[in-house]
């Protein structure tokens, strides 16, 4: 009976505190959203920043987005799905792969405005990259490196050793199997490495602050200064420029959020449904 | 990969003992060396079309022991029944013919497998081109996880074949080698792991097939499927003896005794009887065999 009762009060907590959790989650969308969504507008699309952001739209600050997400995703992605790879399927347990695995998993806790000023020194300054959207695509793939290796790697190890066996059997060579068969097994795994990258990117503000400049004018090349919307949104709230405008912003980017997660989502049943 | 291998070369000088009464008519001239086995084996191949010729084969797990002075000789175009009780060494003697078990890192391997006249874990031996001949079906169906035509044209793809009319001619021969076409035929793009397991493991042979191997290693290939299921396979192998040469694991004696020319009963790693089947089943030798065979124990 007794145990009984400590079950059912215990059940009674976890609910009690996941609904709180849930609440509080919804209270923040929900006021982001109304705070944020009526001022979303046609313009505020299609427009650039006038009077420092207090009037206008932010046309460049979501290419300046979109352009550094993309940039730290194509760096990172093939990068850290390579790292993966050696590390299950071609290290031997040694001291090398050892040391090389502890600094990718402090790499994952390290603040991300040491990112940044690692950035700025390194990229920005000694490599004289200038603040550029190369500066900071950089840095941030330096950021999201880990959680890309991360995930592919547990999803490796979900591949059943059958496959490999199977594919070896019939004379396929390591890498064969490895490109041929282990990797496509993979695709949901990596796939869910990216979004996480993605989710880390896109909100990043310290990584970028000290290496992407902060221009708002439209970008046109790599070498070019940018702004990102968690940037912006800063700068609109820290310098009293418009609380309007950024959470405006805000909505936007949540709303850009949803939309990755869904879009990822949808790719990753598919996959399922192609095996 | 060859660090374990290179200690396969060495053998010792003592004769290889006879290991059951169809055994001892084995000739007594063993190669000494690996670089000698060549040209001996080849100089023996024409009394019989010997495909495998295994001289004292042992092999360690680490520190254990899991196979014991193992000598066997594998003529072509028959099929070979190993049988014995759990963990005797039988799948593990098996993935000595096509290195599978040069995945375990700790495994170490010593005396002379000769394939074709070449010694396997000798130097410079090209593993996938052996494995490449000596095709393997596991226990557990493990079709890949795709269509059923990117299952049978995985190997041949590897091994250059890109030309789609010639890949579709090697889907439809092997599916119908293995009785599975007239089921398949209408979703060969749908995955493979959507067929019923009796249909999957057909198809991993088919699989197997399709890179036109030498030798065909089965592993308890029925273990998994139900009678019907067997009963076509069992059916299968016997028209693939024709063909290929069939070496197979199975802890079913009326499997063994029904499709397969020659039996060794494997205990504890070792070799305690070898020869005819129907002579092992029937007379059996060493007392433990038939203790075996009559299922006394195992
Ligand atoms: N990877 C391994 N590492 C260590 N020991 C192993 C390994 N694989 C097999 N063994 C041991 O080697 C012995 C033979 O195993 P094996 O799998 O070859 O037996 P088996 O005859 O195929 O048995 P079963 O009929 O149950 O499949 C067993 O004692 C087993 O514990
Ligand atoms: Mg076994």
């Amino acid at each position: 009976m007794n145990r009984k009762l400590g079950d059912i009060s215990f059940y009674g907590i976890v609910l009690i505190l996941s609904l709180a959790t849930l609440a509080i989650l919804i209270v923040i969308i929900a006021y982001v959203m109304r705070q944020g969504l009526p001022h979303i507008s046609w313009e505020f699309l299609s427009q650039s920043p006038e009077h420092m952001g207090r009037e206008g739209g932010i046309l460049p600050i979501i290419v300046g987005t979109v352009f550094v997400t993309l940039l730290a995703l194509a760096i990172a992605t093939p990068i850290g799905v390579g790292a993966a790879v050696f590390f299950a399927e071609y290290s031997k347990e040694g001291r090398v792969v050892q040391v090389i695995r502890t600094f990718t998993e402090v790499l994952a806790g390290i603040p991300s405005i040491i990112f940044g000023l690692f950035g700025f020194a390194f990229f920005v300054v000694f490599m004289q990259m200038g603040w550029s959207i190369l500066s900071g695509g950089l840095s941030l793939s330096l950021m999201i490196l880990p959680t890309i290796i991360r995930s592919t790697e547990e999803s490796l190890k979900t591949v059943p050793l059958s496959y490999r066996e199977g594919s070896l059997s019939l004379g396929a060579t390591k890498w064969e199997t490895t490109v041929k068969v282990v990797l496509p097994c993979c695709r949901k795994g990596i796939l869910t490495g990216l979004i996480l990258g993605i989710g880390r990117a896109v909100g990043e503000t310290a990584v970028l602050y000290l290496t992407i400049g902060g221009s708002i004018r439209i970008p046109t090349s790599l070498f070019d200064p940018a702004r990102t919307m968690s940037m912006h949104m800063y700068m609109m709230t820290a310098e009293g420029i418009s609380r309007e405008k950024s959470f405006a912003t805000a909505a936007l980017l949540i709303v850009i959020i949803l939309i990755v997660n869904s879009i990822a989502n949808f790719i990753s049943n598919r996959m399922k449904g192609a095996q | 990969m060859n660090m374990n291998m290179g200690a396969a070369a060495v053998q010792t000088s003592t004769m290889p003992r006879p290991t059951g009464a169809p055994a001892a008519s084995q000739t007594p001239a063993m190669p000494r060396q690996a670089g000698a086995a060549f040209t001996e084996a080849k100089t023996e191949a024409a009394d019989a079309e010997l495909v495998f010729d295994i001289n004292k084969l042992n092999l360690h797990y680490g520190s254990f022991h899991g196979l014991k002075d193992v000598s066997i000789r594998i003529e072509r175009n028959k099929i070979m029944a190993l049988i014995g009780p759990s963990g005797c060494g039988k799948s593990t003697f098996l993935r000595t013919l096509n290195r599978m078990n040069d995945l375990i890192p700790y495994v170490s391997i010593d005396g002379l497998v000769c394939f074709d006249g070449k010694d396997i874990y000798g130097r410079n031996y090209d593993v996938t081109d052996l494995r490449k001949k000596v095709g393997m079906v596991f226990q557990k169906p493990n079709p890949f996880p795709k269509t059923v035509f990117d299952n049978i044209t995985y190997g041949p793809k590897i091994h250059g074949k890109k030309n789609r009319k010639q890949l579709d001619e090697i889907v439809e021969r092997t599916l119908k080698e293995v009785a599975l076409w007239d089921e398949v035929k209408d979703r060969l793009h749908k995955p493979a792991l959507g067929l019923s397991g009796g249909q999957q493991q057909r198809l991993c042979i088919a699989r197997c097939l399709a890179v036109e191997p030498e030798v065909i290693l089965m592993d308890e290939p029925t273990s998994a499927l139900d009678p019907v299921a067997t009963l076509k396979i069992e059916e299968l192998m016997d028209g693939l003896r024709e063909k290929y040469t069939i070496i197979i694991v199975t802890h079913n004696m009326q499997q063994a005794g029904r499709i397969s020319n020659e039996t060794a009963f494997f205990l504890h790693g070792e070799i305690v009887e070898i020869g005819d089947t129907e002579t092992i089943f029937s007379t059996p030798t060493n007392k433990k065999t038939e203790e075996y065979i009559t299922g006394r124990f195992g």
